[in-house]
């Protein structure tokens, strides 16, 4: 990659991150200045405006904690713990990106299924897209209590419940994207192997297959982030043990706002590094199947 | 001359017609035909004439609703099945995924050659074409008129008597389709196929046709069969010869005789 280019990808992205810096600290100020200026009245303290700025910068349970807290706490839950501390957000991420990965394989895999089904069977098509639809409109966070208590009754816990939530949310956009892959092919390629009097498995195979590819991608980036999104949720009923999800609603419970905004951070990091790491093996597989460098 | 080749397709009184929700279109009506072993047969008309679905119909893509029709002595499914014919479409339909060479395999492939009967014949069909060396290229890295070529060499590869060519470089500009078609009568008069050809151009008609099919529109149906008097070896100067000028002249008598510039 040339400089050039890098520089004009990372200038932009690098202007927004400052502006929302900007835009926090001053929110932060105001969110958290009532409550300094109460301590301070009750506690007969006077302050200039810099000093008291920097105390409602330093608050341990601010309503909305400066970027610097969130960054430092991250980094010392990140950096400075051993990784099989509970305290530890690499342990955390650890626990939500296996059952995240486990979900989104399984996702996908019945997403394909499916797809594949819907594309040869009219019946299918008719009968299951309905249900596959309505599957989505009903709120995961009503499912995912019911799925981890009914499962839990039957003595399944740990990851796989959770993971179950991650297959229910990321089979969805690959089941829709595969269908619409393996129906990509334009009529004059069908009529090709009709010519050739090729069988339904040749089509399948030679054509529908490869044909789908780039949609199995685009739907699998989807897919992944939202298993993410499952896998945290799905933590949330557990009786916070441990995960993103966990660490997320332990904050909630003892008001550790600069916790839950590092639990957050810590989650989108996550999720960026594996809707990338999907982008990259896309890139990878298009360029073997002799895409055109973009 | 002296004895007849033997009919490679044949259609008696053959119809089709499309049920749409407009109600009945008929797409060909009565088409006699003989095409005989060896010949190019140009079929010449305004679209909506019916030229591209007798094509189709020869392929079995379509069914004919009326009359009858033998590809080689059988029915066009039969016909298919026994892989007797290679079709050209308008479009190259390379699959972008594969090679040149390995798009050229895809028949093959299908029809379960071995990898080195492949080989093989992917090297004669591409050097046939004029393709040789661009095997390992992608489709987007040839030009329209290359990617053309590849999907005629595909249609060559297993060796089908038969070919079937619908308006393959309508889509290209003059320079390409005058140097193409030079090729293609080249390559026929190497391999001695049949050749059945679905144009809209009069020229590209005389210029390769032994015999020009006249079609006109509502209902599609033949209205002048020309039988070429050029001679088999066509240089492209040709086309400013009095004789030439005579063909094409009497294909737009057809062409007029079947209201085709009407409207």
């Amino acid at each position: 990659m040339k400089p050039d280019s890098l520089t004009q990808r990372i200038v932009p992205v690098l202007t927004i991150l400052i502006l929302i810096v900007a835009v926090w600290y001053v929110a932060a100020y105001f969110m958290n200045a009532p409550f300094q200026r109460d301590l301070d009245r009750r506690g007969n303290v006077t302050s200039t405006t810099m000093e008291f700025i920097g105390k409602t910068m330093a608050q341990p349970k601010p309503v909305l904690p400066a970027p610097h807290q969130v960054a430092q706490n991250l980094f010392e839950n990140t950096f400075l713990r051993r990784v099989t501390s509970n305290r530890s957000l690499v342990y955390h991420a650890w626990v939500t990106l296996s059952s995240t990965v486990a979900g989104f394989t399984m996702g996908t895999l019945l997403g394909i299924l499916i797809a594949v089904g819907i594309v040869h069977l009219k019946a299918l098509d008719r009968s299951l897209m309905p249900w596959i639809i309505a599957s989505q409109t009903i709120p995961i966070l009503a499912i995912a209590p019911m799925v981890i208590v009914v499962l839990a009754a039957v003595n399944i816990t740990g990851l796989l419940p959770k993971a179950l939530i991650s297959t229910y949310l990321s089979f969805f956009p690959v089941a829709v994207g595969m269908v619409k892959g393996l129906r990509s092919p334009e009529l004059i390629q069908l009529d090709l192997m009709r010519t050739y009097n090729a069988s339904a498995a040749q089509t399948f195979w030679k054509l529908r297959v490869p044909a789908s590819i780039p949609f199995l991608f685009t739907s699998m980036k989807v897919a992944i982030a939202a298993s993410l999104v499952g896998a945290i949720v799905g933590e949330l009923p557990t009786g916070a043990v441990a995960g993103i999800g966990s660490k997320l609603l332990a904050g909630a419970y003892y008001s550790q706002t600069i916790d839950i905004w590092a639990a957050l951070i810590a989650g989108s990091v996550l999720a960026a590094l594996l809707v990338t790491i999907v982008g990259i093996v896309a890139r990878i597989v298009d360029r073997s199947m002799g895409g055109r460098p973009a | 001359m002296s004895v007849t080749p033997p009919s490679v397709v044949s259609a008696r009184k053959l119809g089709l017609t499309f049920q749409t929700g407009d109600g009945p279109v008929h797409a060909l009506s009565n088409v006699d035909l003989e095409v005989r072993k060896g010949d190019f047969v140009s079929f010449i008309g305004p679209s909506g004439c019916g030229k591209t679905t007798f094509l189709r119909v020869i392929a079995d893509l379509e069914k004919n609703t009326d009359g009858e029709i033998t590809v080689n002595g059988m029915t066009p499914e039969e016909a298919r099945k026994s892989r007797s014919y290679g079709y050209v479409f308008q479009a190259p339909a390379l699959y972008p995924w594969r090679t040149i060479e390995k798009n050229v395999a895809l028949p093959l492939e299908i029809m379960g050659h071995s990898a080195a009967e492949r080989a093989k014949r992917i090297e004669r069909t591409l050097d046939l074409v004029n393709l040789s060396g661009f095997g390992k290229k992608y489709p987007w890295q040839l030009s329209g008129g290359m990617q053309q070529r590849a999907s005629i060499a595909r249609a060559l590869a297993f060796d089908a008597d038969l070919l079937l060519m619908d308006e393959p470089f309508g889509a290209l500009d003059e320079i390409v389709r005058d140097h193409l078609n030079a090729q293609l009568l080249k390559l026929w008069a190497r391999t001695e196929k049949t050749i059945c050809f679905v144009t809209h151009s009069i020229p590209e008609a005389v210029y390769l046709s032994t015999r020009i099919v006249v079609m006109s529109p509502r209902p599609g149906r033949v209205t002048d069969v020309i039988e070429s008097t050029l001679p088999k070896e066509r240089p492209l100067e040709i086309r400013e010869t009095p004789e030439f000028l005579e063909i094409a002249h009497r294909v737009r008598e057809g062409l007029r005789a079947g209201h085709s510039y009407e409207e």
